[in-house]
């Protein structure tokens, strides 16, 4: 057995074979990169180089392209990975310490609110972490908390984000009894591309960037939802929880809401 | 008796073990989505059991079969020892701890990413580096079985390879290739993010990777099965083999155009061109040719095998087949199944069809109708046929075997056909929960249930095979003879060289594999901005 007995145009399996594969390669080519794009009535190709350019697949970079649409509103900047501030040094807490004694009016001294504020000892230092650099750059917008975040700087930002994440856990101030699992935080409703609540913000799961929300009050989750599904609220990236707000009834918002608020905090601490 | 009987018994039994494992798993999925229960409320634990479920049944079984069937092949086949039985032995170890190390974080819940994986959905690093060993572990098979070939050519030079070897080592050449696409994703791409070295990935680009090496698979998948076609059917039914020749240019076809049309599985992708997208979908088309080449064949042997009975007529010989012969159900069985499934097939790999029914059970319905039943109602033959030459004892009942070939069919149908359905309807796959008590799906319940069902007679077929190949170990022993495959009706003298090697075959399947991903794969890694950061499962 040769190499040379094998590949060679005499030997007739060897001539079929690369004349059928390299005959139905170029044919099918002709049709997919030329002739089926030119069939195309809605897509207008300059020349045949261009049917192939978007056969190809190759991103069309016209000049004439107009700029993207800018948005009437800030867009939210904050990038999040499931690693962002994941591990946090021990001078970072205690700076956000120092800083937080700011937030304890609202928040609570020792990050548990009477107020309807959102507790914040143990959220995620990610979902702190967001919120401000989206109330400093004025893509979420509050009365209360824009002037609190206009003023600080990246470190001091990370800084609270780390020292709130660092805090305990505690149960909130006013617990109500514990309601059983709503539909809408297990189930989700899935013909109206409602995924469960729990499969984010605690219950079934956590994902990056959503704040767990066991305990947390019932009246501040109601006004979110409801600020997102009117559009006042949007610095949600892709819109994830504006489609899900709008896509709620007021009873499910509400039954979500009172859930949420009757739940003991997850005792894990949200860093390591 | 087979010299090797402990390797290729160690490898079947795994296998086997494995699939009774991963189809308790289907079943109980089947049942906490459909309407017969109320819902687990964490659609966590359904991707950890489908995960499991998938990467046992797609990559630890039908590689285990493939493997000792293969083992059993070359023993058999080329009438020479086994060269190599040690690294068998490390193959063999590598699969089981691959397979355990994979199975430990999906257990966890650190990899719930299915057996596809599904980048940029990260999970633990060890169930990324479990399937690693498990495809290096058949590698080395790979190697055996063509140093196996080549050593045996050198003691018979210029003769014609025995068809069954023939075809194995085929498959083998086909499987060490389509396996690096999957192997390039996960070593290039998932290991890397998995291990926390980089926290983007190439979602599309991995699963061009990953279309080069899942339409392939399949036909690796099938290869066993089309081995017992052509090489103990025939003998199995007391006929001879129609054509030798035919057999041949079907497994070659298989090894030449199994690979260059993976992209049909990207048709919905944004990241891969229309133009390739059809040229793939017309290569698809080919794959016909050596699945209609071997229904005819076989066809036509199982007719040689009807009239060496006395049948008659142009259909009259059909009722004087054996039907009470395992195999002959066995094939039948398989042969209706296929042709289902290549039927719904069609619309898959149809560019335009495909839209109407991609991402929907209907995808399920299809790849469970091929490979839940044509392929391993095969594997199930290929056992009961070499048990008794692999434990030197006879089968217990051939009652219960046909009982067991009967259910899995049935259950197939029953499982697969409201698949195809509920797909047509629009119900969408890969999900944990549907509710029924909308408007919406209520009309879905119905099949949904009954699918759940067939489920069911699936999982009773699967146990009841596992309990037959286990109670045969206890038989009294006999002397099973020597093991041989079927006879081609015109003895073999010689072989055209092209069809008794493999260089020209494998040049085109390689050939085929850079002219049709050659362009997008290179585009892809070459372009900067086409990643995205990863989605680590279970991170918060």
């Amino acid at each position: 057995m040769s190499a040379r007995e094998l590949f060679t145009f005499r030997n007739r399996y060897f001539s079929f074979g690369v004349g059928v594969a390299a005959g139905l390669f170029v044919l099918t080519f002709l049709a997919g990169f030329i002739l089926l794009p030119k069939l195309q009535r809605e897509v207008q190709f300059a020349g045949i180089w261009d049917a192939i350019c978007s056969a190809a697949g190759l991103p069309q970079r016209s000049a004439t392209t107009a700029e993207p649409v800018k948005a009437a509103h800030r867009l939210s900047e904050a990038v999040l990975t499931s690693t962002t501030l994941a591990r946090p040094g021990q001078e970072s807490i205690g700076r956000g310490a120092t800083l937080a004694q700011r937030c304890a009016i609202c928040h609570g001294p020792t990050g548990i609110s009477r107020a309807d504020s959102p507790n914040l000892a143990g959220q995620y230092a990610a979902v702190i972490y967001k919120q401000l650099l989206d109330f400093r750059s004025g893509a979420r917008v509050n009365a209360v908390m824009t002037p609190f975040a206009t003023g600080l700087t990246d470190q001091e930002i990370a800084d609270l984000s780390a020292y709130y994440a660092y805090l305990p856990r505690l149960p909130a101030y006013h617990p109500t009894p514990q309601l059983p699992k709503p539909r809408i935080v297990i189930y989700g409703a899935p013909l109206r591309g409602i995924a469960p609540c729990g499969s984010c913000h605690g219950s079934l799961d956590n994902k990056t960037g959503s704040p767990w929300l066991e305990g947390q009050s019932e009246a501040y989750m109601k006004a979110q939802l409801t600020a997102f599904a009117s559009g006042e609220r949007r610095n949600d990236i892709s819109q994830q929880m504006r489609n899900i707000a709008r896509a709620m009834t007021p009873q499910e918002i509400s039954e979500a809401a009172t859930y949420y608020a009757s739940q003991p905090p997850d005792i894990v601490k949200a860093t390591d | 008796m087979l010299e090797n009987r402990k390797l290729i018994l160690a490898h079947f039994w795994l296998a086997f073990a494995a699939f009774g494992f991963a189809l308790c798993l289907g079943a109980w999925q089947m049942f906490v989505r459909s309407p017969l229960y109320t819902w687990i409320s964490n659609p966590e634990w359904y991707y950890r059991s489908l995960t499991a479920h998938g990467t046992v049944m797609g990559y630890v079984f039908p590689t285990l079969v493939a493997m000792g069937f293969g083992y059993a092949i070359s023993e058999v086949a080329l009438k020479q020892r086994i060269v190599g039985v040690r690294w068998a032995w490390a193959g063999f170890w590598l699969i089981a701890a691959g397979s355990v190390m994979a199975m430990v974080p999906v257990a966890l819940g650190r990899a719930s990413v299915l057996y596809t994986f599904y980048p940029p959905l990260i999970g633990n690093a060890f169930y990324y580096i479990g399937v690693v060993l498990v495809v290096v572990g058949s590698w080395i098979w790979v190697a055996l079985m063509s140093i196996n070939l080549s050593v045996w050519r050198r003691v018979h030079p210029g003769e014609p390879v025995p068809l069954a070897m023939f075809a194995n080592v085929a498959g083998s050449y086909l499987w060490a290739w389509t396996a690096v696409g999957a192997a390039l994703e996960l070593l290039l791409q998932i290991i890397p993010v998995a291990l926390g070295l980089k926290s983007t990935i190439d979602a599309g680009l991995a699963r061009v990777f990953f279309s080069w090496t899942l339409h392939a698979i399949v036909y690796f998948w099938l290869i066993p099965t089309y081995i017992a076609y052509y090489t103990i059917v025939p003998r199995a039914i007391g006929g001879r083999l129609y054509s030798d020749t035919m057999a041949r240019i079907a497994f070659i076809l298989f090894l030449v155009v199994a690979m260059p049309i993976g992209i049909h599985h990207t048709f919905a992708d944004p990241q891969v061109g229309a133009g390739f997208k059809f040229v793939h979908s017309a290569f698809t088309a080919l794959v016909a040719l050596p699945t209609l080449l071997t229904v005819f064949t076989i066809c036509a042997s199982v007719e040689i095998a009807a009239r060496l009975r006395g049948g008659r007529g142009p259909f009259g010989w059909i009722r004087t087949l054996p039907w009470q012969n395992p195999m002959m159900l066995a094939v039948t069985f398989s042969f209706l199944l296929l042709g289902f499934g290549g039927a719904g097939g069609l619309i898959n790999m149809s560019y335009q069809l495909d839209s109407a029914i991609h991402n929907t059970q209907w995808i399920t319905g299809h790849f469970h109708l091929i490979f839940g039943g044509a392929i391993v109602i095969m594997y199930f033959a290929i056992a009961y046929d070499l048990w008794p030459h692999l434990t030197g004892r006879a089968l217990p009942d051939l009652r219960l075997v046909r009982t067991q070939l009967w259910l899995w069919f049935i259950g197939m149908i029953v499982t697969t056909f409201p698949w195809h359905w509920v797909g047509i309807l629009g119900m969408p796959r890969r999900m944990a929960y549907y509710d029924y008590a909308h408007p919406a799906l209520a009309p879905q319940a119905f099949p949904v249930t009954l699918s759940a069902i067939g489920a069911f007679i699936l999982l009773t077929s699967g146990l009841l095979f596992l309990y037959i190949l286990a109670r045969a170990h206890a038989q009294p022993a006999t002397d099973a003879g020597d093991y041989r495959f079927s006879v081609p009706v015109h003895p073999v003298r010689s072989v055209p060289l092209a069809l008794n090697t493999f260089a020209i075959w494998v040049a085109l399947m390689i050939g085929l594999t850079v002219t049709n991903y050659g362009y997008p794969i290179l585009v892809l890694s070459a372009r900067s901005d086409t990643s995205v950061p990863a989605v680590y499962v279970g991170a918060q």
